[in-house]
């Protein structure tokens, strides 16, 4: 009694051959967006949050300065005083002029008057020291400062 | 000459998927998306710059904020716990226009200084200047009927001349180009009590 013609049975498998093009997808995404870090951070940071953050304009104009206790790997050599880091070195207070125009050098003439000074700062960080940094930058005449700081997810 | 069954033709691409799977993860882990927001403030000009005029400020257009070496605030003379409380207080003291005599005249002669130790933690000068900053962008929101944070992300797009307009009306900008409302937030030397 075959009354009913068994179906013939399809292929059980699914087509996999989107697969690497949504994964090659996602990979540019991730490179196009993501930039590389150029400087070895040997400052501990702990960035403060806040909720008025404003965005910068110009990337290119900002120069980044890391301030906190050295990491452990460097506190045999650098104790736990907090460090300023610019670049991939330890400065001192007195080197932050020289340092600014320096960075100020690497910029077009129009906009020397412009360059931005991020300030990255752990937030164990004592005052004093960040108003030494802001004297320093005043002498320099770099006047622009952004404290970096995350957004506070739980306020706002 | 039995004709050879054909094979296939089509390449195994299976392990492709691993393949970007794996240089996914590797972009994925070494790479750190750039942060590039925080508060930003302009410096004053160096010292030896500013003239020495002896500029007399009224008492009652200051806005005192304090913070000692323990994190302690001092608003107005007075203790406070809640820095939250500063933003609707920092509102009341700008906004006054001489009702108050104890507060501001007006927008433009109001003041708040803040000022530190040595000792104050970082975290703790943030907190309040993003509050005191937070004032004044809800001030300037309320002028051109937007919220904090939409003044706050027009401000970053100034070329724009719809954005320029309304920011130059949040901050009252007269005929002469003098900022009528502008944002007077004095951050004075710390003082040396606690720290280094």
């Amino acid at each position: 009694m075959h009354k009913f013609k068994k179906k013939t049975k399809s292929d059980p498998s699914i087509p996999t051959s989107a697969l690497p093009d949504i994964i090659f997808m996602l990979l540019f995404f991730f490179m196009v967006t993501t930039v590389l870090r150029e400087t070895t951070i040997n400052v501990e940071q702990h960035i403060p949050k806040a909720t008025e953050l404003r965005k910068l304009q110009r990337k290119s104009l900002v120069s980044y300065l890391y301030v906190g206790k050295p990491t452990l790997k460097m506190q045999k050599q650098f104790g736990k005083e907090p460090r300023i880091q610019a670049n991939d070195v330890y400065i001192a207070v007195e080197e932050i002029v020289g340092w600014v125009l320096q960075e100020k050098d690497n910029l077009d003439e129009v906009e020397r008057d412009q360059i931005t000074i991020a300030l990255k700062v752990n937030d164990e960080t004592k005052m004093g020291l960040i108003s030494d940094i802001q004297l320093e930058l005043r002498e320099a005449n770099a006047r622009k400062l952004l404290y970096t700081t995350i957004q506070d997810m739980d306020r706002d | 000459m039995a004709k050879k069954k054909r094979a296939n033709p089509e390449i195994n691409s299976s392990s492709m998927a691993d393949i970007a799977f794996l240089l996914l993860i590797f972009f994925l882990v070494t790479t750190t998306i750039a942060n590039d927001r925080g508060i930003l403030m302009q410096l004053p000009p160096k010292p030896d710059d500013i003239e020495d005029i002896d500029v007399k400020i009224k008492e009652h257009n200051l806005f005192k904020v304090y913070v000692n070496s323990a994190d302690r605030l001092l608003v107005e003379g007075e203790p406070l716990k809640d820095i939250e409380l500063i933003r609707d207080m920092v509102k009341e003291h700008v906004l006054n226009n001489g009702v108050n005599p104890e507060m501001s005249d007006s927008p433009k002669d109001a003041i708040v200084s803040f000022k530190t130790d040595r000792g104050t933690s970082y975290e703790m000068y943030i907190g309040v200047l993003n509050e005191l900053q937070g004032a004044y962008y809800e001030m300037y929101g309320e002028r051109v009927g937007k919220t904090a944070t939409e003044w706050r992300t027009l401000t970053n797009e100034l070329d724009d001349p719809e954005n320029k307009k309304l920011y130059d009306k949040g901050r009252g900008k007269d005929k002469d180009g003098k900022v009528t409302f502008p944002m007077n937030i004095s951050i004075a030397e710390p003082s040396k009590i606690g720290g280094n």
